[in-house]
């Protein structure tokens, strides 16, 4: 991405997507856009417009995507995969409770959570469950193993559903919301409800605290080299170093994209050293992280009596592959497509 | 990005021991025709099920805050569902929580205060309590919870009342005012009040925190009492209604005449809240600033205080400092010469 002239805004390269409800995630699915929204749709945007009723009974919660499938929960208990084609396969089912947390794995495994149960379901459909000591807020899936993490109060616990026995915790006390594991394995760092961030060492269960945030950290993302998270949350994008065996610890981060709005959601560039930051007023702007250079991506008027209509958070935003589209929406309903000029 | 307070979606907390009627007020309040569409969080299903109403499941999951404050429990699970609501927004307009027979009323409320993404979403309209008029007294005297759901409330539903005569009826109503005289109080069969008497009742809204009078002063033998303020008495004075004194748990009111100096009274009030926040449930008050042309009112659960300059004090108005507490083992003495040390004017 060497060759974007960053004084030169994005705006103009922007279509805009009328999704019509809070967007609760976007993918590209074999490079096709999709947007999951709450309502219980999934969109795919573009020449052939269709709207996918992945959950014609409910609303959507939670949703996770890698370039081949959506995996959405709903507040009606279901856990629908959707593929780009639009076919919708329902992978399971909770009768009426809502799913908390989702993540996916490389293979088409899947783990969820209903309060404190826990269940993954691998590849060939094999569903293990687990309690967990308390109510899981988020789940990821370890890149060694098939090994899942999750955060509840007082900690993470690390299970591995095909082998019996407790699984291994890390311990602080408080309540933990997502959890992200690092490319290699070795750190797992958790969103807290006193907004900051908590990491363990995973080897030697050696803790990390990353505080300062003026709200809570819901939205991460790693660099494409696996050396730097990007967290949301703050008046900046807040970027931490993990390059060394001893992750972010005694580290001053980044800040990249500074403005009054807090940041809601940040997404690394899937080839180069920079950032897409969505804001709680809907603005998103290109950062290069070496210098903070910016680039305007979207900027939204204030809503006058006459629209109505308000200024909204960012709520998704995804590059494609190939790290030339990126995909975004919003809280209210609003969504679009940057294409980046060759 | 705060949202005024219209914006925001009123939150009604429904506790209640159990059997005294919750589930009645809440199928009450669903299935009456008032054209609200509401997100009812219950802690069981089965009990009600009215179409068009999202309803979630709760777990009642009380959680510490990391922030040093010992009292600071909030609803982790209710964070969670607050979250996952305000992505359908649309889909209603007020949010009822259920709260099960033995629950303390206060880390839901504190969850309406503590978390930010909440407060910017929701704010806490009111804690209605149901209470059994026959078995009221007795839960007083063996269940701590049915004492402090009375002691939270903002609006008592005395439920039941046909099984009792005239004189346990006001037996435990003086009961119940021993413990909170200003919660508003409702006698009722079935629950039958109009949805005007427990929804929208603005109970945490500083521009709504008008009277701090005890309203047992106007109570009479009336079956309801519908007084939403009463006048100028001191609250010593029941009429009619036979006074008790509850051992564990009070509330204490004190009157300053004139300005208070808010260079003593906030690190008093803040100072007071932080030692004695897990005694003290509730507490209110209005307050006149020396040189502030302003009303300060303030509302408070535990150790959590909200307060702010409120509307003018009108021409003629009376200038003077009222404040109440609710709460368990509270030293009246200490708090009487605390409050009475940031009058501007010495007092007698």
């Amino acid at each position: 991405m060497n060759d974007i002239d960053y004084d030169k805004s994005l705006t103009a390269h922007v279509a805009e997507i009328p999704a019509g409800d809070h967007v609760v995630a976007a993918a590209f699915l074999d490079g096709a856009p999709a947007l999951v929204l709450a309502n219980g749709e999934i969109i795919f945007p573009g020449d052939n417009s269709r709207r996918i009723a992945a959950h014609p009974d409910g609303g959507i919660i939670v949703a996770t995507a890698d370039s081949r499938r959506i995996i959405t929960g709903g507040d009606e208990g279901r856990i629908v995969q959707t593929t780009a084609d639009g076919a919708t396969q329902e992978l399971a089912n909770e009768g009426g409770k809502w799913i908390d947390a989702l993540a996916l794995r490389d293979d088409g495994a899947i783990a969820w959570s209903v309060a404190k149960q826990v269940r993954a379901r691998d590849a060939k459909g094999v569903v293990k469950s687990f309690e967990a000591p308390s109510s899981v807020r988020g789940l990821a899936f370890m890149p060694k193993g098939y090994r899942v993490a999750m955060a509840h109060y007082n900690g993470l616990s690390l299970w591995f559903p095909n082998i019996t026995g407790e699984p291994e915790t890390l311990k602080w006390a408080g309540s933990h919301l997502d959890v992200i594991i690092s490319r290699d394995g070795q750190f797992a760092v958790s969103s807290m409800q006193e907004n900051s961030l908590h990491g363990w060492r995973i080897a030697d269960k050696k803790d990390m605290r990353m505080t300062g945030y003026p709200s809570k950290t819901r939205s991460f993302s790693w660099s494409s080299d696996g050396e730097w998270l990007a967290t949301s949350g703050a008046d900046a994008c807040v970027v931490w170093p993990f390059q060394s065996k001893d992750g972010p610890m005694g580290k001053a981060p980044k800040e990249c994209g500074v403005r009054t709005p807090k940041v809601t959601q940040v997404a690394f560039h899937p080839k180069s050293p920079a950032l897409a930051v969505g804001y709680e007023d809907g603005w998103i702007l290109l950062c290069r992280l070496a210098d903070g250079a910016e680039l305007l991506v979207r900027r939204t008027p204030e809503g006058t009596p006459t629209t109505g209509r308000k200024r909204a958070a960012v709520s998704a935003l995804v590059w494609d592959s190939e790290g030339k589209r990126l995909l975004f929406g919003a809280e209210n309903g609003d969504a679009g497509l940057l294409t980046l000029p060759v | 990005m705060t949202e005024s307070t219209s914006d925001k979606i009123p939150v009604t907390v429904l506790t209640g021991y159990l059997g005294a009627g919750k589930t009645t007020l809440l199928n009450r309040i669903l299935s009456e025709d008032h054209g609200h569409k509401f997100a009812v969080i219950v802690n069981e299903f089965g009990e009600i099920g009215i179409d068009n109403d999202l309803v979630v499941g709760a777990d009642e999951e009380v959680f510490e805050m990391n922030n040093g404050c010992i009292c600071c429990t909030v609803r982790g699970d209710l964070i969670r569902i607050m979250e996952g609501l305000m992505k359908r927004k649309g889909k209603f307009d007020a949010i009822i929580v259920e709260t099960t027979g033995l629950a303390d009323p206060a880390p839901v409320a504190q969850t309406f205060f503590v978390d930010q993404d909440v407060q910017d979403q929701a704010r806490l309209d009111a804690v209605v309590t149901v209470a059994d008029a026959k078995w009221l007294a007795d839960r007083l005297r063996d269940a701590p919870e049915a004492k402090n759901q009375i002691a939270f409330a903002d609006v008592i539903l005395l439920n039941k009342i046909d099984l009792v005569t005239p004189e346990e009826l006001r037996e435990v109503e003086a009961r119940i005012r021993a413990i909170n005289p200003y919660a508003v109080l409702h006698k009722t069969n079935r629950c039958e009040v109009p949805l005007s008497a427990v929804l929208g009742r603005n109970a945490f809204d500083l521009d709504r925190i008008l009277e701090v009078e005890p309203a047992f002063l106007e109570v009479d033998d009336h079956d309801h009492d519908h007084h939403d303020h009463s006048h100028g008495h001191d609250h010593d004075h029941g009429h009619g209604l036979k006074h008790y004194h509850d051992e564990e748990m009070q509330s204490v009111a004190f009157q300053i005449d004139g300005d208070v100096d808010p260079h003593r009274f906030m690190p008093w009030i803040n100072l007071i809240t932080q030692k004695e926040g897990p005694n003290i449930l509730r507490s209110k008050g209005i307050l006149s600033f020396k040189d502030e042309p302003k009303r300060f009112v303030f509302q408070g659960v535990h150790m959590i205080l909200d307060g702010d300059l409120q509307r003018d004090w009108k021409p003629g108005e009376k200038r003077q400092c009222k404040i109440v507490f609710i709460g368990r083992n509270l030293n009246e003495e200490s708090l009487r010469s605390g409050f009475m040390a940031c009058a501007v004017e010495p007092q007698h």
